[in-house]
């Protein structure tokens, strides 16, 4: 997986302006659907640390962003987002850790599986027991924006506002955490697994753990992603955990280009778009959406994160011809 | 002699009714080059992957420095000093040469600190895995994605990723496999200059090379050890003749 180079991260840091500004110049519901994008984007690329980074499908990731959101509805109303924000990362965590070490006793295809099924089972925990509020969903009230006693007040019209640069922030950060991830040591094992792991545990790699680790990390991620939701929203419902969601996530990477980084923020920013135009267009959404999602994977293998203009991708070492290299 | 780095006892392996690999015992020490030779399907890749982790043995152990490590998985046994190569080349096509090499090198890293420093900034890793690189002759090659690599240099490349484990023991199967009279023949120096100061398995076809670095050879024949002795006594055993190398030697 590629980290974009500077001149990319130059190109992302444009758009994250364009996207701040956006109360600026744009109406307030599209000041509210760019906050449904960048959650959106925090889900797809937390499954991206699976998918792209460890080669690892899941089809479960949503209970994780559910449970996150949920978090927010469990805990008693009013608190700090400095505790209700970790609070769901590791009640995420909590549950990934369970399911990844189950889980990965298989690969491919039973993995696939075997998330799902874990998935649906921890839907169903919140869709048909009392826990949650029931199958309806639940309103919830959003934690406060509120630090070392400094508590910040936002008037019902800058809410939106507030709520965009919040989740722009976020997304920021952990894109950033991820890049830098990237480059660690974990980074470069979770690389080595996605491309051969038999070799990996015969150099010496404990490779169940390592994806382990990967899972934990890319649940809590998720229950980040889900907490912002219920942050925005103000609103969770058994759907949130559902495989549709767990699915829609790996659309977005697929389409924004599993090869790279920033592509699950490229492909939750085109899904939602989609979404929107093709609603503007017919009531046939979903096949809108459809036709167009599989016309982009035939036509760019590598996503919107291909469309590079020569910007966004670091400069691959050149490859040495072999003839000149023979000792 | 020195003691046994690596050790067999009684090893055997059945996949369903068949008996691959059938009581066999092998000692491999440091400074001693230890090849076993058979025809297709004697059980000698077999053998590898037993000794390796890659599979459980259905009877018998596996020794490591005189302790028991029978059924361990394969990542343990490379941390307590099992290095391989495998028969089809094995490597991270992906990566660049050298990033193969620091990627083995840095398999030996323990503590959440060190799995989270940057991969391309830790000294020790890097000097070792272009250590290994030197050692095999692949130093020119090392900024090179490992996909655009020849086959000879493949091979090179599966070796060195093994030593930067800096591994006690080194199980190499079939490392000339495709090889070039002249890659082969270099690469026979030097895995004669490897046997001094590791223990190591040689799984080969090539006859001249195996007679000419083998320290101890043994023959396996239909998954079980037929004879074992030193190169001369082998090529002079009737029984190998008969079963295994015909009349060409």
């Amino acid at each position: 997986m590629i980290v974009a180079s500077r001149a990319g991260h130059a190109a992302l840091a444009l758009a994250a302006l364009a996207v701040a500004l956006m109360p600026l110049w744009a109406s307030g519901y599209h000041v509210q659907l760019a906050s449904t994008a960048l959650v959106a984007a925090m889900f797809a690329l937390s499954l991206q640390l699976l998918v792209g980074a460890a080669g690892m499908v899941s089809l479960g990731h949503a209970a994780f962003f559910g449970i996150g959101a949920y978090a927010v509805h469990l805990l008693p109303a009013g608190l700090s987002i400095l505790f209700t924000l970790p609070a769901s990362a590791l009640l995420a965590a909590a549950a990934a850790l369970p399911v990844g070490a189950l889980s990965l006793r298989t690969r491919g295809f039973f993995f696939l599986m075997t998330t799902l099924a874990f998935g649906q089972m921890l839907f169903f925990l919140f869709h048909d027991t009392p826990l949650g509020g029931g199958k309806d969903g639940v309103f919830v009230s959003r934690p406060a924006l509120e630090a070392f006693g400094f508590a910040f007040e936002v008037p019902r019209r800058s809410r939106p506002t507030v709520l965009l640069l919040l989740n722009l922030g976020v997304l920021a950060a952990m894109y950033a955490g991820l890049a830098a991830l990237m480059g660690t040591l974990f980074g470069h094992a979770l690389r080595g697994i996605r491309e051969n792991e038999d070799r990996m545990r015969a150099l010496g790699y404990d490779t169940r753990r390592v994806k382990l680790a990967a899972f934990v990390l890319a649940g809590a991620l998720a229950g980040v992603a889900g907490h912002m939701s219920a942050m925005t929203e103000a609103f969770v419902n058994p759907e949130l955990l559902g495989w549709h969601r767990s699915a829609e996530g790996l659309l977005m990477i697929l389409l924004g280009g599993l090869g790279a980084l920033h592509g699950p923020i490229l492909g939750a920013a085109a899904f939602v778009g989609l979404g929107e135009a093709a609603t503007l267009l017919t009531e046939r959404r979903r096949l809108v959406e459809g036709l167009v999602i599989l016309a982009v994977v035939l036509v760019l293998p590598r996503g919107l994160a291909g469309l590079r203009l020569g910007l966004l991708r670091r400069r691959e070492p050149a490859p040495v011809a072999a003839a000149a290299a023979e000792p | 002699m020195n003691p046994a780095a690596l050790e067999a006892v009684g090893l055997t392996r059945r996949f369903g009714g068949l008996t691959a690999v059938s009581d066999v015992s092998l000692r491999l020490s440091v400074g001693e080059l230890h090849a076993v030779i058979g025809p297709n399907g004697a059980g000698k890749s077999t053998l590898v992957n037993l000794l390796s982790g890659e599979l459980r043995p259905s009877a018998g152990s596996v020794r490591l420095g005189g302790a028991d490590a029978t059924g361990w998985p394969p990542w343990r046994l490379a941390q307590g000093g099992v290095g391989r190569s495998f028969q089809r080349t094995n490597v991270l096509r992906g990566m660049t040469v050298f990033e193969n090499a620091r990627l083995a090198a840095q398999s030996r890293a323990f503590g959440l600190s060190r799995w989270l420093r940057a991969a391309a900034a830790e000294a020790g890793p890097i000097a070792g895995a272009r250590a290994a690189l030197a050692r095999v002759g692949l130093s020119e090659a090392e900024g090179a994605v490992a996909g655009t690599l020849s086959h000879g240099q493949l091979r090179l490349l599966e070796i060195a990723m093994a030593l930067a484990t800096a591994p006690t023991v080194l199980l190499l199967d079939e490392p000339l496999a495709g090889m070039g009279p002249e890659e082969g023949e270099r690469l026979a120096a030097l895995l004669k200059a490897l046997s001094r100061d590791h223990a190591l398995l040689l799984i080969e076809h090539d006859m001249d090379v195996v007679f000419a670095v083998a320290d101890t050879l043994t023959v396996m024949v239909d998954g079980q050890v037929l004879e074992r002795g030193p190169p001369d006594r082998i090529r002079a055993s009737a029984a190998v003749r008969e079963a295994y190398l015909g009349h060409e030697v």
